[in-house]
C-alpha cells in the first residue's frame, strides 16, 4: 500500500511541497529569532529586512574571499550583529524611536549593499557566483523512506535553525539569563532594581538577534543561490516580523509560524506550474502577512515594555 | 538599641529645585520606622538615595555604624537592604516563584534549580506567615498576596532593612491590619523596617519612631508614643491643620438623580440609588470594584446594558456628555491628569474646559471674558500658580485638583459627582477641599462622592454605600457606622444573603 502511494504523483506533489516548505521557511525562522531576542529584551526590531541583506551581501563576500563559504557565515554573522549594534546604539543610548530606527537600518542595508555591490564587483545587479553552501544528505537518516526525503536531505541552515530553536528555548525557560530577559521586555525597572544590568542584557539581545538575521540572510545567498543579488530579500524580514508576533515571540512558536510562511510559498510556487494567474498567487505570502499583523489569526501577548524606553532616574517616579 | 541607619546631611538637587536640603534620616536597629511627609517632601527621593538609585550630591550614609557607599541597588541590596516601591516592581508574566528569584537565582552551571529555590522561599513563606502560590502567575493574583511576594523578594535576599513606599495605599482596611501584623512579626525578627506614608493615624498605629519632612527639610524624629495626630500634622504642613471636616447638617430637598437597575457588563450589577438636593452620598469600595464604571456611565462615556439614570425626574441614560454637563451634572473624574485637565495647557484653558461654549461669541472665543473668569476661579479657590496663562502641569497635585474642582463649583451644577477627590493631595490642601466640597452642600447641591479613602467618606458623607464586586452590597447612615463595618463589607466579608438590600 505505501509503497504503492509513494510512487504515485500526489506523493510526489506532497513530498515535494513539505520539503519546499521547510526550504522557505529557514530563513523566515532565523531572522525571526533575530526579532525574539531583540524584542524580548524591550527592542523592537523592524530592521530584519536591512539585517538580512547585510548578512546576505558579506556571506557572499566571505566566500568570495576566501573561496569557502563557511567563512562567508561567520561574515554573515558578523555583519548582522554589527548592523543590529546601531539599531542597538541608536534606540538604547540615545533612545530614538524603535520603529523609526528599525526602517532606517532597512534604508541602510539596501544603500550598503547596492554600493558595495558597485564598488567590489562593479555590477549593480549581481554578485559573481561563489561557493555556496548545499544540502546535506545525512548518512543512514536520508535514506530513510518519505520522513528521510523531507527532513534529513535539507540545507545545513535548516539544521542550524533547529539547532538554535533548542538551544533558545532551553535558554530562555531553563536558565537565569533567560528568566532576566523575558523580564527585561516586560518590566525593566523591576529588573533593574533587583540589582541587574539591564542595558547589558539589551545590548547582547540585540546584537545576538542581529547575528542571527544576518545568518538568515546568508541562507538565502549561499544557502539558496550561491550569489548575492540587489535587493534579495525582498520582503522576507517583514514576513519574519509577521513569524514573530504569529509565533508569540516564542523560539518554538516562531519556527512554526514560519513553516507557515514557509508552506503558502510553496504553494505559491506549486500553484504557478499549474497555470494560476502568477501576480494572484505571489500574493498569498503577503496575505497571509496581513492578516497575522492585523491580528486576524490568534491573539498573542508581545513583551509589554517593548518599544519602550528605560531610565532609571524617570521610571521611578 | 543600637543604629541600624544614620543618614546625615543628605542633599539632593533636581536641576534648579532642591528636594533634599540637608536631610536626616536615623533608625534604630529592629524598630518600624514612619517617615512623614506631605507629597513631595523628598520621603521616597531620600529613601531612593538609601536603595541606590538616586545618586546623592552630598551627605554621608552609615549603616551599622560605618560608612557607606551606595551607588546601585545591587549594592544596597547586598548591604542588606530592600525597597518594596509603591508601584510593586514585578513581572506580570512571570510566575511568584520566577519573580522573587530574579536576579538571585539558584543556579548550577546557569540552568535554574527551582527546587532549591522552592525550599527557601516555603521556609521564608512558612516562618513568618507570609501566605503566597509560588506557581500562580503575578498577574492573577491579588493586590494583597503581591505585597506579601514582595516582602518574600526582600527577604530571600537576605534584607535586614526593609523599606516601604506607601504600603498602605492599595490595601483594603482589613488588608492593612493583615500588613501590618506581618510588619511586626518581621521586627520581632529583629528585621529593620522603615515605612514612608502621608497618614497619620498609620504612623501612630505601627510605628515607633517617626521621622518627619517637610520641603526636603528635617522638622523631626519623635517617639509616636509622645505624638498625637495634631502634633505630627503641624510637622507635616507648618501650621496647625484641622484634620477632621466639620460637617454641618444641611437642609435636604427632593430626589435630584436616581439610578435605576443600572447594569453594564460584569462590572456594575442593578446599581440602584437616589440622591437628594443637599445630600452627599459616599461611595465607598476598594478600586477596581466598578468605581469606575459607575462614574462613566453617569458621565456619559459608556451607555449601560440596562437600567436608567433619571436627572430631576427626565431619563438622562441617552444623554449625551456634553448634554449632561448642561443639564447641570458636574463632574469631578477620577483621574486628575487622564480626564479632569489637560497638564500641558494653560491654567485658563483648563479653567473653561468642558464649559467653552459659555465663552464664545459665533464659534470664536471671547477672551476678555474668559480672563476675568480663569482669574476669578484661580483666585477663589486658592489655586497657587504664578497666573492664567501659567501651564497647569506645572502645579502641585493639590492646586491642580484645587483648579479642578474651582472649574466644576464655579459652572454651578445643580448634581456634582466627585471622585477621589484628594488623591494625591497634601494634607494642608486636603483640608481646603473638604471645606469646600461640605460648603457646595450647604448650598443645595447634591453631590456623590467615590473615594477610596474610608475616612474622608465617613466625614463628608450623609449616607454611604459600599460597592463590591461590581454591586452596592450595603448602605448605612455615615454617623451610625464604623470603620470596622464598611472595611468588612469592601473586602467582600460579609454573607451575602443576610446583606441588606440596597434600593430605595
Amino acid at each position: 500500500m505505501l509503497e504503492q502511494w509513494l510512487t504515485s504523483d500526489a506523493a510526489y506533489i506532497i513530498i515535494g511541497l513539505i520539503s519546499s516548505m521547510l526550504r522557505m521557511a529557514t530563513p523566515l525562522g532565523l531572522a525571526a529569532f533575530g526579532a525574539v531576542y531583540s524584542e524580548r529584551a524591550g527592542v523592537v526590531n523592524l530592521g530584519l529586512e536591512g539585517l538580512m541583506l547585510v548578512g546576505a551581501f558579506f556571506g557572499v563576500l566571505g566566500s568570495f574571499l576566501t573561496g569557502n563559504p563557511w567563512t562567508g557565515v561567520v561574515f554573515s554573522l558578523i555583519a548582522g550583529g554589527v548592523m543590529a549594534l546601531i539599531l542597538a546604539i541608536f534606540t538604547l543610548k540615545f533612545k530614538a524611536n524603535h520603529v523609526v530606527s528599525g526602517v532606517a537600518l532597512n534604508l541602510l542595508g539596501q544603500g550598503i549593499t547596492a554600493v558595495l555591490l558597485v564598488a567590489i564587483w562593479g555590477n549593480r545587479g549581481k554578485s559573481p557566483d561563489v561557493a555556496g553552501i548545499y544540502p546535506v544528505y545525512i548518512p543512514g537518516l536520508s535514506d530513510i523512506p518519505v520522513i528521510g526525503e523531507i527532513f534529513f536531505r535539507q540545507s545545513p541552515f535548516f539544521y542550524m535553525m533547529i539547532a538554535i530553536m533548542i538551544i533558545s528555548w532551553f535558554v530562555f525557560y531553563r536558565t537565569k539569563w533567560g528568566l532576566r530577559l523575558r523580564a527585561i521586555g516586560e518590566n525593566p525597572a523591576a529588573v533593574d532594581s533587583l540589582g541587574i544590568q539591564v542595558f547589558v542584557y539589551k545590548y547582547l539581545a540585540v546584537v545576538l538577534g542581529g547575528m542571527f538575521a544576518g545568518l538568515g540572510g546568508a541562507c538565502l545567498s549561499l544557502g539558496e543561490l550561491s550569489m548575492f543579488s540587489r535587493n534579495m530579500v525582498s520582503g522576507r524580514g517583514y514576513i519574519a516580523v509577521a513569524a514573530t508576533i504569529l509565533g508569540n515571540w516564542n523560539p518554538v512558536g516562531v519556527v512554526l509560524a514560519s513553516l507557515l510562511f514557509g508552506l503558502t510559498s510553496a504553494i505559491e510556487m506549486n500553484l504557478q506550474l499549474y497555470g494560476w494567474p502568477t501576480q494572484f498567487v505571489q500574493m498569498l505570502p503577503y496575505i497571509v502577512t496581513i492578516l497575522v499583523l492585523g491580528g486576524f489569526v490568534r491573539k498573542v501577548s508581545p513583551p509589554k515594555a517593548v518599544g519602550k524606553h528605560f531610565d532609571r532616574s524617570d521610571t521611578y517616579v | 538599641m543600637s543604629e541600624a541607619l544614620r543618614m546625615s546631611n543628605i542633599v539632593k538637587r533636581f536641576g534648579s529645585l532642591t528636594a533634599l536640603d540637608n536631610a536626616e534620616l536615623i533608625v534604630n536597629k529592629g524598630e518600624i520606622h514612619s517617615l512623614l511627609g506631605e507629597n513631595g517632601a523628598g520621603k521616597t527621593t531620600l529613601m531612593k538615595i538609601l536603595y541606590g538609585i538616586h545618586p546623592k550630591d552630598e551627605g554621608e550614609i552609615c549603616l551599622n555604624g560605618t560608612l557607606c557607599q551606595i551607588n546601585s541597588p545591587k549594592e544596597a541590596i547586598n548591604a542588606g537592604i530592600s525597597m518594596v516601591f509603591q508601584h510593586f516592581m514585578l513581572v506580570d508574566n512571570l510566575s511568584v516563584m520566577e519573580n522573587i528569584i530574579l536576579g538571585k537565582e539558584e543556579t548550577k552551571w546557569g540552568i535554574l534549580s527551582y527546587k532549591k529555590s522552592r525550599e527557601k522561599v516555603m521556609e521564608l513563606s512558612h516562618k513568618l506567615g507570609l501566605k503566597v502560590r509560588p506557581d500562580m502567575l503575578v498577574e492573577d493574583i491579588p493586590v494583597g498576596e503581591k505585597q506579601r511576594v514582595e516582602i518574600i523578594k526582600a527577604l530571600y535576599r537576605g534584607a535586614e532593612t526593609i523599606i516601604l513606599d506607601e504600603p498602605t495605599a492599595v490595601l483594603t482596611p482589613p488588608e492593612v491590619a493583615e500588613l501590618f501584623e506581618m510588619l511586626k512579626a518581621l521586627k520581632n525578627e529583629g528585621k529593620t523596617i522603615i515605612i514612608i506614608t502621608h497618614k497619620l493615624k498609620e504612623t501612630l498605629a505601627i510605628a515607633d519612631n517617626v521621622t518627619v519632612l517637610r520641603n526636603g527639610k528635617n522638622m523631626g524624629t519623635i517617639s509616636t508614643k509622645k505624638a498625637t495626630p495634631e502634633i505630627l500634622a503641624q510637622m507635616m504642613v507648618g501650621r496647625s491643620v484641622i484634620l477632621q471636616a466639620v460637617k454641618e447638617p444641611t437642609v435636604k430637598g427632593p430626589v435630584v438623580l436616581e439610578a435605576k437597575d443600572l447594569c453594564l457588563q460584569d462590572a456594575l450589577k442593578n446599581i440602584n440609588f437616589t440622591l437628594k438636593k443637599g445630600e452627599i452620598l459616599g461611595v465607598a469600595g476598594v478600586e477596581g470594584n466598578g468605581q469606575t464604571e459607575l462614574l462613566e456611565a453617569l458621565t456619559g462615556l459608556v451607555t449601560p446594558d440596562m437600567g436608567s439614570i433619571y436627572l430631576k425626574g427626565e431619563d438622562i441614560t441617552k444623554h449625551s456628555v456634553k448634554q449632561r454637563i448642561r443639564e447641570g451634572i458636574g463632574f469631578i473624574p477620577e483621574d486628575r491628569n487622564d480626564r479632569g485637565i489637560v497638564p500641558s495647557f494653560c491654567n485658563w484653558q483648563n479653567a473653561i474646559l468642558g464649559y467653552q461654549s459659555n465663552y464664545q461669541n459665533r464659534g470664536v472665543l471671547d477672551f476678555k471674558k474668559i480672563n476675568a473668569v480663569s482669574k476669578e476661579i484661580l483666585d477663589t479657590y486658592q489655586v497657587k500658580t504664578e497666573g492664567i496663562a501659567a501651564k497647569t502641569a506645572s502645579l502641585s497635585g493639590g492646586n491642580a485638583q484645587k483648579l479642578l474642582l474651582g472649574r466644576v463649583f464655579y459652572h454651578d451644577s445643580d448634581v456634582l459627582v466627585i471622585a477621589h477627590p484628594t488623591r494625591g493631595v497634601d494634607v494642608g490642601a486636603i483640608e481646603y477641599l473638604h471645606k469646600e466640597i461640605l460648603n457646595m452642600a450647604k448650598r443645595g447641591k447634591a453631590i456623590l462622592l467615590v473615594s477610596a479613602d474610608l475616612d474622608e467618606i465617613r466625614q463628608l458623607s450623609d449616607r454611604i454605600v459600599v460597592l463590591y464586586e461590581g454591586s452596592l452590597v450595603y448602605e448605612t447612615q455615615a454617623l451610625s457606622t464604623t470603620e470596622k463595618e464598611l472595611g468588612m463589607y469592601m473586602a467582600g466579608a460579609f454573607n451575602k444573603d443576610e446583606s441588606k438590600v440596597v434600593g430605595l
